[in-house]
């Protein structure tokens, strides 16, 4: 009996179905200030179910999630900074001498402008560039590389457009979405719910699909790119496919990072941001999806903690969680797990070797 | 033709301080396939420790000394960055051999600990280092001033370049390098230890970064960040010019320098990056695999 509690208890769907059960209860028992932080973490969570698609089911290495998250955070920005504004021409703008606002400011006025561009504008710009650099077969390092430059790009160009974006100190003075205060207790806890609801349809729509057919070339691609190609697969299409799906989710989750935190800055979607989102897929467990989930919650938890406790040490606990979870724990914490599970029903395990040691040629 | 000039000068000299940054990763990066995400982090350390010479000379030797500090510090700093990068090797690097990903999120890791350590040791306000009194002030040359610190810079990449190319294809240690970096089991059969050469590898890769850290305090002053700021660009070199070639690196560190004085003279900083990076993507459309690349027939 014993057996099967702990097979139904680590079945990745139960845990999940747990997992959101308790996630939607929170507001019954958290205050409002740390709904609010769980309700962030969760932002990130949505984010990093996109980026472990791209990066542990397809083994393409994106650093630059930080834009894309970006992008449908400032687009949300907009949105709610001309409804605060009720769309007259904002502060910081007038500061700069522009009178008039800009087409790009206008056209997100409109709410459902707004929430669509914030997750298109992204699938556009990922698949825009996934194009040119996996059509010429760029490979994993290099593509690495060029995402890490756009981010570079990106946040010196939003903090020398002072007068379209706000420079470094990005976008706030919200008051009211869709007619209700911003934070107000209430409305905060219906956009926790939203949050709630998005992740749970996001990762169940990325669990379908990595469970298809579709997902199990998308493995293919991670474990044997060339042989796929020679079996007459476009692969490259594959990829820019992956690339813009998970853009777009991180629009998503930049749209909802911002109604809870109520303010956006370059600050937000740079360098360091970029490849800490990485590391919550690593300490997670890359490949299974509800991993990163729980990897983006706890680690987000922890650095609260640390850094409310012991501003300075912080960093060190960061870099040195980098270090030991890719040098010793490959897998993620879900694969303690499944390590776990493996030995209670008697079976022997291979080794657990990353993905990349597995695909390592015999040097 | 002055306005020329003085972009030619820049271009140069932006790129001969990109080159002498993307020297060391042309080693790590280009020949161990190693991403090694702390090279900026070595910088800084080649900057502190360019830092602490000049405290040094400024608090307890005569100041007719002063002239000579940078002389000793460059070495200095190439042994520390060396000594370091030795160190890191040996804990983390050597763990990721073949798994250049991985290399590049450990050694992020690592690149925030270092930083934390400079901020705890130093203060998190940047330093000023004085350049020393020979090169202050210019020459002239057709009516635009050429700063004597860029000239130095340049000197000094052509002189590391040189001495890099000198050791790495004319002498045995080099050979070995290159032995080990182009087949690992063979060069391992022929007697050569793969272990004393990665770890030497590295430390060469790591001292000429610290270097570039010494030449950095001429140029500004000098935080614990220093490194992240030409880092991504050091990064692109390297693609540019194509993996494991150090002509491809030089040549990539020129044209991205002279491409973003061109631009930014068109238009402005942030723009002139804009552009620069579309360029980069157009370019590898042409040539993928960079300027120059080994040609090998290995497939998975």
């Amino acid at each position: 009996m014993a057996f099967s509690l702990s097979k139904y208890l680590f079945d990745r769907r139960w845990l999940f179905v747990a997992l959101l059960i308790i996630l939607v209860a929170c507001p019954l028992f958290l205050s409002d200030f740390r709904l609010n932080l769980l309700g962030r973490f969760l932002a990130f969570a949505i984010l990093v179910i996109g980026l472990d698609l791209l990066w542990g089911y397809t083994g393409v290495l994106s650093l630059g999630h930080g834009i894309f998250f970006g992008v449908g955070a400032y687009i949300m920005a907009i949105y709610l900074k001309l409804e605060a504004t009720s769309g007259a021409v904002p502060d910081f703008m007038m500061w700069n001498g522009i009178t008039e606002l800009p087409w790009f400011w206008a056209m997100f006025e409109n709410p459902v402008m707004a929430i669509s561009f914030a997750i298109l504008l992204p699938m556009l710009l990922a698949g825009t560039l996934g194009f040119f650099i996996f059509r010429n077969r760029i490979k994993d390092v290099y593509f690495t590389i060029l995402t890490q430059a756009l981010v570079i790009v990106t946040v010196t160009l939003i903090i020398s457009k002072q007068e379209y974006t706000g420079g470094t100190n990005g976008i706030t003075g919200f008051s009211t979405v869709f007619g209700q205060s911003l934070m107000a207790p209430s409305t905060q806890k219906s956009i926790y719910l939203i949050t709630v609801l998005c992740l749970g349809l996001i990762f169940f729509l990325c669990y379908r699909l990595v469970h298809s057919r579709f997902g199990k070339t998308l493995i293919a691609i991670r474990d044997g790119e060339n042989r796929l190609r020679f079996s007459g697969y476009d692969t490259s299409l594959f990829k820019v496919f992956v690339f813009a799906l998970s853009a777009g989710i991180a629009g998503l989750a930049g749209m909802l990072f911002v109604l809870q935190v109520g303010m956006i800055s370059p600050t937000t979607i740079g360098i360091v941001p970029s490849i800490e989102m990485i590391l919550w897929v690593a300490i997670g467990g890359r490949g299974t999806l509800i991993g990163p989930v729980f990897g983006a919650i706890t680690t987000n938890l922890a650095k609260t903690f640390f850094s409310e406790n012991y501003p300075d040490i912080w960093l060190f606990f960061l870099g040195s969680i980098f270090v030991i979870v890719v040098l010793f724990l490959p897998g993620g914490f879900m694969s303690l797990f499944k390590k776990w599970r493996f030995k209670k029903k008697g079976g022997i395990i291979d080794e657990t070797k990353s993905i990349e040691e597995a695909k390592r040629p015999a040097v | 033709m002055e306005g020329m000039i003085v972009q030619g000068f820049n271009g140069i000299s932006l790129g001969s301080i990109l080159l002498l940054i993307a020297l060391g990763l042309a080693i790590t990066f280009g020949l161990m396939k190693v991403i090694n995400m702390a090279h900026g982090e070595l910088i800084m350390i080649g900057a502190y420790a360019t830092y602490v010479i000049q405290l040094l000379f400024k608090n307890h030797l005569p100041p007719e000394y002063f002239n000579w500090y940078f002389l000793l510090a460059i070495p200095f700093a190439f042994i520390v960055a060396a000594l370091i990068g030795m160190l890191l090797e040996y804990t983390v690097i050597r763990h990721l051999y073949g798994r250049p990903l991985d290399s590049l999120l450990a050694t992020f890791g690592v690149g925030l600990i270092l930083q934390q350590t400079a901020r705890s040791i130093f203060g998190a306000p940047n330093v000023g280092v004085e350049a020393p009194p020979f090169l202050r002030g210019g020459v002239e040359v057709m009516s635009v001033m050429l700063p004597y610190t860029r000239l130095f810079i340049i000197a000094l990449v052509i002189v590391c370049f040189l001495s890099l190319f000198v050791y790495l294809y004319r002498t045995n240690g080099g050979r070995r390098i290159r032995a080990v970096m182009q087949n690992r089991d063979m060069a391992t059969c022929l007697g050569i230890s793969s272990r004393k050469v990665d770890s030497l590898t590295f430390a060469i890769g790591a001292g000429f970064a610290g270097i570039a850290g010494s030449a950095l305090t001429l140029i500004g002053p000098i935080g614990p960040t220093i490194g992240q700021n030409y880092i991504i660009d050091a990064f692109m070199v390297v693609v540019v010019g194509g993996v494991g070639m150090l002509t491809g690196t030089v040549i990539g560190a020129m044209g991205i320098g002279l491409f973003n004085t061109v631009f930014e003279f068109w238009t402005n900083a942030s723009m002139g990056k804009v552009l620069v990076f579309a360029l980069i993507i157009l370019f590898l459309q042409w040539r993928p695999e960079g300027l120059f690349s080994l040609r090998t027939r290995s497939l998975d």
